[in-house]
């Protein structure tokens, strides 16, 4: 479905992304991992079409991406700024469903659906600044999946909620995964990126570059207790693990 | 630009409101003082008493309330012309950076020509009637009103017009969505800035051009009357009565609808 060939990008003095290589098939998700800085944001906006890659090519079935491809939702890092404050958090939610002609009843209550999947039905009439950080997050999760794109862009998702929520919502993404939606998801917790993923990107830092691209064995039937404990699963969190600091210089935060 | 920004209130409510009750206490009862003990002629400044009482008394008077309905009507005209032009203007400056650039030399000119320098040329152009009212007014009141607008697209946060084009926005409906609405607390200072810029030019014009009705007329004419530093007086009181109520309804109206606004330059991370 998706085909980034010798993709490479430039800013000014510095180079972001260098001859990445990758091919998602349709359906699946893809978990993205390396340290800060390596690139995996400048990655996303590259497919999302909102900024031209210096070089190399992006397809979506087929087609070169040149600009903002259809059927697109993209959870931004900056999950705050990414919101309408003067909307309510469920107008928020329900504002990209104009796109698809849907009535106005439709919108609210599909909103409200997404809303309450994420736990926070309660938030509706609020606005987006009268919530906590893992709040706001949790509604720009909620406005991605309302839309149901065919392929969803998500860039440290879960970086502000609490362990907890974050389980749910590794859960929950991997329950709207079975509706056929091909998914990217950013992470830099090593755990994570095993836990939701049918595959591993690891990215190597400056300039950013495929390291390693590791299929995951688990059974596509996950939960939080029991598949952590498979040797399958410890074993690749290791790999993982061993992959991304092997590019960290030592002390390096992820 | 002092004001430019809609947040920049030092003083709390009340105590402003006492700051300015305080001084115009002090006033009155100067003038009182002054007139009083016959330091000031009366017949140039006649104490605050009189002149409120006056003041006052007009709001009985049909003849001078037309005049003051006649300068609200010229006033909301020229404002709402003014408000229009200037907004969609900006939107089209601030929205297409090429147009911006080549037409902001062409207004940098033009700006600062005071408009009350205008008020014989318009006058010459287009009579004295409601026409040159309203022209002078939107002339002078259009500025404030695209700058603020241009000023406040510059502003809008860039992550969220790239969330709607994630979506499948386009320009047009990104600049409703959310370029529009981000700049609206910065164009509805602009506003408020236009709506005093526009009272000041209404009375200004009928002051000066002296014909038809108007509370600049009441004025100009007041001058040659029997008592007319009195009534001249009790004018000004009412053009700064009004000046006064409209700049009030306007920020309640901004506290109102721009609490995200507030909420969100307090408290962003
Ligand atoms: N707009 C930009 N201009 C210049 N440099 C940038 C810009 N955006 C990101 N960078 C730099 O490119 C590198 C990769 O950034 P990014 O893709 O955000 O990394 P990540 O998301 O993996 O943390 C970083 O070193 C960052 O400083
Ligand atoms: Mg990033």
């Amino acid at each position: 479905m998706l085909q980034i060939e010798k993709l490479g990008h430039y800013y000014a003095d510095h180079t972001a992304l260098e001859d990445v290589n990758l091919e998602v098939a349709e359906g699946e998700l893809v978990s993205i991992v390396g340290p800060s800085g390596c690139g995996k944001s400048t990655l996303l906006r590259c497919i999302a079409g909102l900024i031209r890659p210096s070089q190399g090519r992006i397809t979506l079935n087929g087609r070169e991406i040149t600009d903002v491809p259809d059927n697109l939702a993209v959870v931004f890092q900056d999950y705050s700024r990414s919101l309408l404050p003067w909307l309510t958090v469920r107008d928020n939610v329900a504002l990209p469903l104009r796109r698809r002609g849907r009535s106005k009843s439709e919108r609210q209550a599909a909103a409200l659906g997404a809303l309450q999947a994420v736990g926070l039905a309660d938030a509706a009439h609020k606005y987006p600044w009268q919530l906590s950080g893992g709040m706001q997050q949790r509604v720009s999760i909620a406005r991605a999946l309302a839309y149901q794109p065919a392929l969803l862009l998500m860039d440290e998702p879960f970086g502000s909620v609490d362990a907890q929520t974050r389980e749910d919502l590794e859960d929950l993404v991997l329950r709207v995964r079975k509706d056929g939606m091909t998914i990217l998801l950013v992470t830099h917790d090593i755990d994570e990126s095993v836990y939701v993923g049918d595959r591993v990107i690891v990215l190597d830092r400056a300039p950013g570059r495929v390291a390693a691209d590791l299929a995951v064995g688990l059974p596509s039937a996950r939960d939080q207790i029991s598949t952590r404990e498979l040797p399958e699963f410890v074993h690749m969190r290791a790999e993982v693990g061993r992959l991304v600091r092997g590019q960290a210089p030592p002390g390096a935060v992820l | 630009m002092t004001t430019h920004n809609p947040r920049s209130r030092h003083l709390s409510r009340t105590g402003r409101w006492l700051r300015g009750i305080a001084g115009l206490a002090i006033l009155v009862a100067a003038s009182e003082v002054l007139g009083r003990a016959g330091i000031v002629d009366k017949t140039y400044l006649p104490p605050a008493s009189t002149i409120l009482s006056r003041a006052i008394g007009l709001a009985a008077d049909p003849d001078f309330m037309a005049n003051v309905l006649a300068t609200i009507k010229a006033w909301a005209l020229g404002l709402a012309i003014a408000v229009g032009a200037g907004v969609l203007l900006g939107l089209l400056l601030g929205g297409l950076p090429v147009v911006g650039t080549a037409v902001r030399g062409v207004l940098e000119f033009l700006r600062p020509i005071p408009s009350v320098a205008l008020i014989p040329l318009v006058s010459l152009l287009l009579g004295t009637g409601l026409a040159t009212e309203t022209t002078l007014i939107v002339y002078a009141a259009i500025w404030p009103v695209l700058f603020n607008t241009i000023y406040g697209l510059q502003d809008v946060d860039p992550v969220a017009k790239e969330t709607l084009r994630t979506f499948g926005f386009g320009k047009v409906a990104i600049m409703w969505r959310v370029s529009l609405p981000a700049a609206a607390p910065f164009i509805a200072t602009g506003v408020r800035l236009a709506a005093a810029v526009a009272l000041i030019l209404a009375v200004g014009t009928e002051i000066l051009s002296g014909f038809g009705s108007g509370l600049g007329i009441f004025i100009g004419q007041a001058e040659q009357g029997l008592d007319g530093a009195r009534d001249v007086l009790a004018g000004t009181v009412w053009a700064g009565a009004l000046g006064l109520v409209i700049n009030t309804v306007l920020v309640q109206c901004e506290r109102r609808l721009f609490r995200w606004h507030a909420a969100q330059s307090g408290g962003r991370s």
